[in-house]
């Protein structure tokens, strides 16, 4: 590894150890390792069906693996609920959008900040009086702020990712999860939104892992790159590393692809 | 012993026969259309009144008038189902789950009268099937020939029904629409013919059914409802769209009535429905049942909840004060009618508290509001405990019922927590029903009066108001509080709410308790406005009543299910007096405004008021 960040004695924000999962007869990931650093930006790339979203799923609490180890600063997370593992500092964002379409934008940011703060239990004091300040920073951060009133079951696409990204970011997570933040976006659309997560994964000093279909995309952003196929880790360096890899070239990006997206 | 094992269980199996017939129609119907038919017990009923006036006809002393008899009972049967098919319910496939419930009890209702018109409130006795009136010994027993002629019957209509569904075309139709169904209409099947096919096809199972049930049993008018929650019971453990599953849970429900009845006599109808829960905790999909495919309707987008706006708060403050004031100026029979309108206000309120926000129907609300009048009842009639405090005490009984309940059914979703609802009524129904020494059995509990203070209509009335207007006030409130908005965001998204650290189940479970206990405060209130109590505070139409009050005014709307209590009770004690057939009136009331009002009044209202701000924007 040549890049290395400036606070290289700290530990790594995510390790991943030995990680497995099978369904059935499928095994969908068979022993992938890999570690992300604070403020560093890792994606996780690969063909469909290689295991990305299920890897995914058992980082965030929404699947039990088989086998191995996940570390949040240290401290073993593995298995534990979704829940606990937000509490632990990990925020997440969904491959398929993932919103309260009952609320509104500054509602869902604020349910998150309430969950945050411990305040769900309380049967006292509406709701929506609660922490308006912080949703409407967040909401600025992501470039919602117009939209904090309008009800989530009728944004577009593009802003329902924002939205996600400024609920993830809401329990001031030391690790961002994002399965596929762009999938379905417009090419513009997507290079401003990995280039907000980017920025934002800098200043607050996030480790970012992200699933991502669009080659610009990954290559633009990525401070490195991880390559799953078939369940194992392929390729693992910076994006210019991977995309010289024989590996990769012959079973993902195809016999002489490039780059370019699908 | 060994000799009473085995005609306990030819027993169970004779009576799993019907049930199955019946079950597995209810099945494939839910299968393909997704409609849970809870007028299937009432297909079945007129398959056995038709089949007592069409073997009389034909002649009962012959094969031929018998067998065609019950043979043309399952047809016209079969005739129904597609009219019922054809005029209402192709109208609701896309209307919300619970809707379709409703429509489907309404139909109940109406057939319910169309039976006491067309063959009266007596009993009917059939005749007995020619060539099958004698006995076989069996181990030293009589056994009647046709108990074994029903016992043959269940396996072999499985197994054609298992060759229709595998050699002919229609059914391996029905197959993949069970699977499917949105992929059996995107390959461009004609999805109507198929609907109304299966439909017509379930009702004339029902039907044949009923029809074989004549030399068992008499015809009642209470057939329906009874042979629906078991049906009920048998689809859902058996697996809610699997033939296979609805043979072995009948079966398996034939044969624990069978030695129910030997070893628990008193307890056999809890021992089905606790069969039922107990299934569902462990296999929430039934023993045969899988996870439906595609068919979950995903996060409906619900509409935004806003806080009353000036306008609304000012015509809740006038009602209010119109309530307030009613005393004066109306006559006594009307106040009656006012504290009833009140304590049933709070009742659909509690029910919509975990229905609206919180995304979990339920059909057995009524428990919870049996309890409380239970829970008071009883303090005054074993502890002699006054008005004040029993009014105080029998909430807890509902609430801690609903905890208890509730620890089940918040880990299933949809219909399948709907009908484990239904379950957990019938069981407490069949407590206070069966468990005479304590409830007084049929004969309920009388004797609960008010305390001296209390007793004038009006101070009742006063009383009733204020413990219902806080109570609906509270739970108001607590719908725009974080455990509100927690239990709303659990509804909209339960994979996003445990993503930020919401326990989804958790905040269900304090919901449908704070629901029950709500339920638990109007059901006390009602016990001492009526002097008395009922198992039947606890029956299936009173949890319709909730449901119809809260559907009226409108899921989606806070203030919904208030007016939907007034409108409702108004409606069917007008009707009651109106008519003798108030049933079948109100039936067909509720079918039309699922049919024309499918987002309640005050949900409808609210849509009218969007469309006309949008043409006033354009």
């Amino acid at each position: 590894m040549s890049a290395v960040p400036a606070n290289a004695a700290a530990e790594p924000v995510l390790v991943v150890r030995d990680l497995a999962k099978s369904f059935g007869g499928v095994h969908a990931v068979q022993g992938v390792s890999f570690s992300v650093e604070a403020g560093q930006m890792l994606a996780l790339i690969g063909p469909n069906g290689a295991g990305k979203t299920t890897c995914f799923n058992m980082l965030g609490g929404q699947l039990q693996p088989d086998r191995g180890a996940v570390l949040l600063s240290g401290k073993p997370i593995t298995g534990l609920k979704p829940r606990v593992v937000w509490r632990l500092g990990v925020g997440r964002t969904f491959q398929i959008t993932a919103t309260f379409t009952s609320m509104t934008v500054r509602e869902n940011v604020q349910m998150a900040l309430i969950s945050h703060e411990r305040g769900l239990w309380n049967p006292f004091a509406p709701a929506r009086a609660r922490h308006v300040a912080e949703a409407d920073a967040l909401l600025a951060q992501v470039g919602m702020s117009e939209q904090a009133d309008r009800a989530c079951g009728v944004l577009a696409y593009g802003d329902l990712k924002r939205v996600e990204l400024a609920v993830a970011l809401a329990n001031r997570p030391k690790l961002l999860l994002m399965d596929e933040p762009t999938a379905g976006m417009a090419p513009r659309e997507r290079i401003e939104l990995m280039a907000l997560a980017a920025r934002i994964a800098v200043e607050r000093n996030i480790a970012v892992l992200f699933t991502e279909h669009d080659m610009d995309v990954v290559f633009a952003h990525a401070d490195r790159v991880i390559v799953l196929d078939r369940g194992r880790l392929i390729a693992e360096g910076t994006a210019e590393e991977v995309r010289q890899d024989a590996n990769v070239r012959a079973v993902y990006l195809g016999s002489g692809a490039a780059s370019g997206g699908h | 012993m060994f000799d009473l094992i085995l005609t306990q269980s030819l027993n169970g199996l004779a009576s799993a026969s019907s049930l199955f017939l019946v079950a597995s129609g209810l099945s494939i119907i839910f299968g393909v259309t997704r409609i849970v038919n809870f007028a299937h017990g009432s297909l079945y009923m007129l398959g056995a009144y038709l089949a007592v006036t069409l073997v009389n006809a034909l002649g009962p002393a012959s094969g031929l008038g018998f067998w065609g008899g019950v043979l043309l009972a399952a047809l016209l049967v079969g005739l129904v189902g597609l009219v019922i098919e054809v005029t209402v319910l192709r109208r609701i496939y896309q209307a919300p789950e619970l809707f379709q419930l409703l429509a489907t009890f309404g139909i109940v209702l109406m057939i319910q009268d169309i039976a006491l018109a067309s063959w009266g409130a007596e009993d009917r006795l059939g005749p007995r099937a020619p060539g099958f009136k004698s006995f076989v010994i069996l181990f030293g027993n009589r056994f009647p020939t046709y108990e074994l002629l029903l016992i043959a019957i269940g396996p072999v209509v499985l197994a054609l029904l298992w060759l229709l569904f595998q050699k002919t075309r229609w059914g391996v139709l029905v197959r993949a629409a069970t699977q499917d169904r949105e992929m059996v209409g995107a390959l461009g099947v004609n999805q109507r013919l198929l609907f109304t096919s299966v439909f017509a096809f379930g009702a004339g199972l029902a039907g044949l059914g009923g029809a074989l049930q004549l030399p068992r049993e008499a015809v009642t008018l209470h057939m329906d409802l009874a042979m629906i929650s078991e049906a009920f019971v048998v689809v859902v453990v058996g697996g809610l769209g699997s033939v296979g599953g609805a043979y072995l849970a009948a079966v398996l429900i034939g044969i624990l009535h069978a030695f129910g009845i030997l070893i628990f006599p008193k307890i056999t109808l809890v021992l089905v429905f606790l069969v039922m829960a107990v299934v569902l905790v462990i296999k929430p999909y039934g023993l045969l049942g899988r996870r439906p495919v595609g068919q979950t309707r995903g996060p409906t987008a619900e509409p935004l909840l806003t806080p009353a706006d000036r306008a609304t708060k000012l015509a809740g403050l006038v009602a209010l004060l119109l309530l307030v004031i009613a005393p004066l100026v109306t006559p006594d029979y009307l106040l009656l009618t006012l504290t009833e309108l009140v304590i049933f206000a709070l009742f659909a309120a509690s029910l919509h508290f975990m229905m609206g926000p919180g995304g979990m129907a339920s059909f057995g609300h009524a428990a919870y509001f049996g309890l409380g009048a239970y829970g008071a009842a009883l303090a005054v009639k074993w502890l002699g405990a006054p008005m004040e405090p029993a009014l105080v005490f029998a909430p807890f009984l509902a609430g801690i019922a609903g905890l208890v309940f509730g620890w089940f059914c918040v880990r299933l979703s949809g219909v399948y927590l709907a009908m484990l609802t239904l379950a957990f009524a019938q069981i407490a129904w069949a407590t206070a029903f069966q468990w005479v020494d304590l409830t007084g059995g049929d004969n309920g509990i009388l004797g609960v009066w008010p305390s001296g203070w209390a007793v004038s209509k009006t101070a009742f009335y006063y009383l009733a108001l204020m413990a219902c207007g806080v109570a609906v006030l509270a739970l108001r409130f607590a719908i725009f509080s974080p455990l509100g908005y927690a239990l709303r965001a659990a509804r909209d998204n339960p994979l996003r709410a445990e993503a930020i650290g919401i326990d989804v189940m958790r905040v269900q479970w304090v919901a449908f308790t704070v629901a029950a206990f709500a339920a638990g405060i109007a059901g006390a209130l009602f016990a001492f406005f009526k002097g008395s109590v009922f198992p039947t505070y606890m029956a299936i139409p009173r949890s319709v009543d909730a449901l119809l009050m809260v559907l009226l005014g409108g899921v989606q709307t806070v203030s919904g299910p208030i007016v939907g209590a007034f409108a409702y009770a108004g409606l069917s004690e007008q009707l009651t007096k109106l008519t003798m057939y108030w049933r079948f009136a109100l039936g067909l009331a509720i079918v039309l405004l699922v049919v024309l009002f499918p987002r309640g009044l005050v949900g409808g209202f609210l849509a009218l008021r969007e469309r006309r701000l949008a043409t006033e924007g354009a």
